[in-house]
Parts: structure tokens; sequence; C-alpha cells
């Protein structure tokens, strides 16, 4: 028999996982996933619009575990919907949980006073809100050249929503954080559906989980999470990719040593020096490699695939920028392949860590006409022309450049 | 209770041809059946025509390694013998 993770059955009820996956049977599927050009043949084979429940179609890539992306429609607003947002999760067993029943443990060896938090206690610190990206490490992991394994992500593996929760400062405080605290960790109530396989949890520094917009998010857009965003509440690490974000959060625990275990120190790694980067997770970094941390600075063309077929004369092509949370200070065009770049009109502001929307107003000629974006952000970085290849095909930033077809 | 788990886990395995009204259908190919038996206890087909066609021999006997040594597949050698031959020959590079 294999040793099946009998922790959920114990801790919630088996019908209500049948019942999720009853819930599941009853998919719509669409036809016609709009892949991102340049992911591997085969994920054409698998890859279709399918529905989970309070949801709109997704991309499934898979169904188990959940890994399902957003269509470049669903990105054309800085904030996206609830239903609309991506859904990415590593481990097979994933248990709906009762609000009323659900608790989040404080401790560790590094705080004096370990505590139990409800969702109502939860809810009684203060009520901070942030609209920040929510970016898989692996997004465009599909686009890499050559390809490497794993999920094969186009465009979409990520979203951007108000999120609204409790400090992780002020619960750690709560829990009396001691100084020699050197990460915090974060568990969720998801996990592996063989007892070998290590569970899925993540520490960040303690001066990140200390910032003062890290939170513990119980309202995304104003409502609930949905389920298959870490409903009841969820880690909120502004400017840092989403294996950081840990869903349905049941631990907390400060630390005066490094977190271990496969997903910090063998996953989620990428080599030492070859990204711009300034945050840094110095407890976990090794002679070679480093915890991937914030996101690099980005920008993707949403108004148009690829290809697109547009009327000769005025065009807007419109899109998002983002980075790591310094805040997009401009976005350049170029319509001759990179020669000359003219500034695009930036959008509204909802703050550092949010998609920055940005247009750009062109004459389009019959024919082929390209068109390039490249994002600044406030500390002068950009994105790059060429590919930086790294194994598991993290921070992909590379300039989108895409044709536009007159007729 | 280990009958109920048993049952329960019984329908968890059987549950993902169901869960997606289109399955994935793997190549008819020897190995297929030891990788439909081993693989999806704990994930969708889809991982593996999603990573083909370019993972080169040694890179899908990395991909089963790391599933049996880090991930705790229960694998036995033989099988494992047969699903990476399986994938070297269906969804190599």
């Amino acid at each position: 028999m294999i040793p099946i993770n009998r922790r959920h059955f114990l801790g919630t009820s088996a019908a209500a996982s049948v019942a999720l996956l009853g819930g599941m049977n009853r998919f719509a599927l669409a036809a016609g996933a709009n892949l991102s050009p340049g992911v591997p043949a085969g994920v054409g084979s698998i890859a279709s619009m399918a529905t989970l429940p309070g949801k709109k179609p997704l991309i499934m890539l898979a169904d188990r575990p959940p890994n399902y992306e957003a269509p470049l429609e669903y990105l054309r607003t800085p904030i996206t919907p609830n239903d609309q947002f991506f859904v990415r999760y590593h481990l097979a067993d994933i248990p709906e949980i009762d609000a009323k029943t659900y608790k989040i443990k404080v401790g560790g060896d590094g705080a004096a006073s370990p505590l139990e938090l409800t969702l109502d206690d939860l809810k009684k610190f203060p009520a901070v809100e942030v609209v920040a990206v929510n970016q898989c490490s692996g997004n465009r992991r599909g686009l890499s050249n050559p390809h490497v394994a794993g999920v094969e992500w186009g465009y979409g593996a990520m979203g951007c929503a108000r999120w609204k929760g409790a400090r992780v400062k002020d619960i750690l405080e709560k829990a009396g954080i001691k100084k020699d605290t050197i990460e915090v960790a974060f568990d969720g109530a998801d996990g592996p559906v063989v007892d070998k396989t290590p569970d899925f949890i993540k520490s960040i520094p303690a001066w990140k989980a200390l910032d003062e917009s890290t939170l513990i998010a119980y309202e995304m857009n104003g409502q609930p999470l949905p389920h298959f965003n870490g409903f009841p509440a969820r880690l909120i690490v502004p400017g840092w990719t989403g294996t950081y974000w840990m869903k349905h959060v049941v631990s907390i625990n400060a630390l005066t040593k490094p977190l271990g275990g496969f997903w910090m120190t063998a996953a989620y790694r990428v080599p030492l020096g070859k990204f711009p980067l300034i945050a840094r997770f110095v407890s976990q970094e090794t002679a070679v490699n480093t915890p991937i941390t914030e996101m690099v600075v980005n920008s993707l063309i949403t108004s148009h695939r690829d290809g697109a077929k547009v009327k000769p004369g005025k065009v807007t092509v419109s899109g998002m920028a983002w980075d790591g949370g310094y805040g997009i200070s401009s976005v350049q065009v170029s319509t001759d392949g990179g020669k000359v770049w003219t500034a695009a009109k930036l959008g509204q502001d909802l703050g550092r860590y949010a998609l920055r929307p940005w247009s750009f107003e062109l004459t389009a000629r019959k024919g082929k006409n390209t068109v390039m974006v490249n994002a600044t952000n406030k500390l002068g970085q950009g994105q790059t022309s060429e590919l930086i290849f790294n194994p598991a095909g993290y921070h992909n930033n590379v300039m989108q450049n895409i044709a536009l077809v007159g007729a | 209770m280990n009958k109920l788990i048993f049952a329960i886990l019984a329908a968890l395995i059987a549950a993902p041809a169901a869960a997606d009204d289109k399955p994935v259908a793997l190549k008819k190919a020897p190995g297929m059946e030891a990788v439909e038996a081993n693989c999806q206890a704990c994930h969708s087909l889809a991982y593996i025509p999603m990573n083909s066609p370019f993972l080169k021999p040694a890179a899908w006997d990395a991909e089963v390694g790391k599933m049996i040594k880090v991930m705790g597949a229960p694998i036995d050698d033989a099988d494992a013998k047969k699903i990476t031959d399986y994938l070297k020959a269906n969804y190599g590079g």
C-alpha cells in the first residue's frame, strides 16, 4: 500500500475532500487554449481551457496538482479579478478549509510566546492593504531556450490584486519574536499525497517578514480569497516571486537557524551574480546559488498577440509593467527593432508593487510592423534583450518584440 | 479505519481520469502501463507531454530519479527502468 498522507483525512472530513473532487468533475471544458508562442510543442497536446469551481476558464496545464495560467485577455487591467487569477500548486492534497475552525499556529524557537490565531483573531490586528503582483517564479519558463523541465508556463502565471490582511510583523511581535530570529517559515494546509514527499514549507528572511507590507491576507479585491488562491488566508510578500506567498497558511515559525528541506535548499534557486537583484536572502546563500527573491523588471503587451492583424493607421498598443517593488519609472517602445525608443504613456499608479498600465500609439503600415517594449524601474534597471539562461527557467524578462500585420 | 482510508485513496487515485473530461492519453508503447500505474498517484500525466520533446535521456533519468529519491515515490527498480525507457523513447528530445 502506498503510504498515503493521512494528515488531511484525519484533519478534515474525507467527505469534504471527495466533495471537492466531485466539484472538479463538473469542469466545463472550452476548446482552444491560446498558448504563448515558443512553449514546448508537447504543451499543445495537454493544455486546454478549463474551469475550476469559482473560476472563469483558465489555461489548464495540469489538473493535479492544479496549475492553470491566465490567458492574455485577463491581464488587461491593473487589478486581476479573483475569478481570473492564475492557480499554482506543488502538491495534490489540497483540503477545503472551514473558516470557523481554521487556526494558524505561531511559534518557532525565535518566538517567546507561541500562540494560535483564528480567522477572527487575524482580523483584530490593524488591517493593512497593498496592491501587489503575484508572479510565479517560473512564469515564462516555457519560453526558455533551450527548454528546461518544469511547469511550462507561458506569460500568464501572474496576476495583481488588492490584498488586505494583518502585518506579519504585528503577529510576530505578539508572539514575542526574539532578536536572533533570522528567518520566518510558513506552512500551508496543502500537502503531499505520499508521506515521504517533502511538504512545501518556505521561509523568508526576518527583515522581509518584518516589512510593513508583508501580510497574512484574508481579503483579495474586497472578497474572501478564492479556495484556489489560498482561502482563508495566505502570505503576501510584495515584490518577491510567488514561491513565498504560502497559501492556506497554518503555521508561522520564527527561526534562529536557516530552514532546510528540498523546497529551500534545492528548489527555487538562481545562480549567484546572474541577475541584477538588490534583495538578498543571505542566510540561504551558497557559494554558487541563492534563493530567488524579488522579481526582475518586466513588461507584457496585453492588447495584441504576436502576429495580430491590424488596420493600417493609428493603433494603440498597451500592456503592463512591474518590478520587485521599486516602482516603474518609464516604459519605452521601439517600432524599428530597438534603434529608436519612445516613451509610452503610463497609466494609473496603484503603488510600487502593482502592475503599471502603459499605452503607446503607433502608425501601422501595410504588412509587418514590429513593437518592442522595455520597462525601467526607479533604480534604473531595465529588461534584458537576450535570455539570461538558468537551469530552472526563472526571471525571464526578455523584451517582447511582436509583429503586427497591417492588412 | 485503514480500510476507509484505502477506499478514499483508491477514489482519489482514480479521480484524475474522471476529474477531466479529456484525460491525458499517453503514447501507447511498451512501458506505458508502468507509467500509468506509478506516476499518477501523485500527479497528472500531463506533466510528461508538457515536458516534451526536449529532455535528453540523462534528463529523463534525472527526473525519474528525483521523483524516487527526493519526492519519495515508491517505485521499484524494475518499474523505474520501464518508466525511464518509455519516457526516453516516446517523449525524449
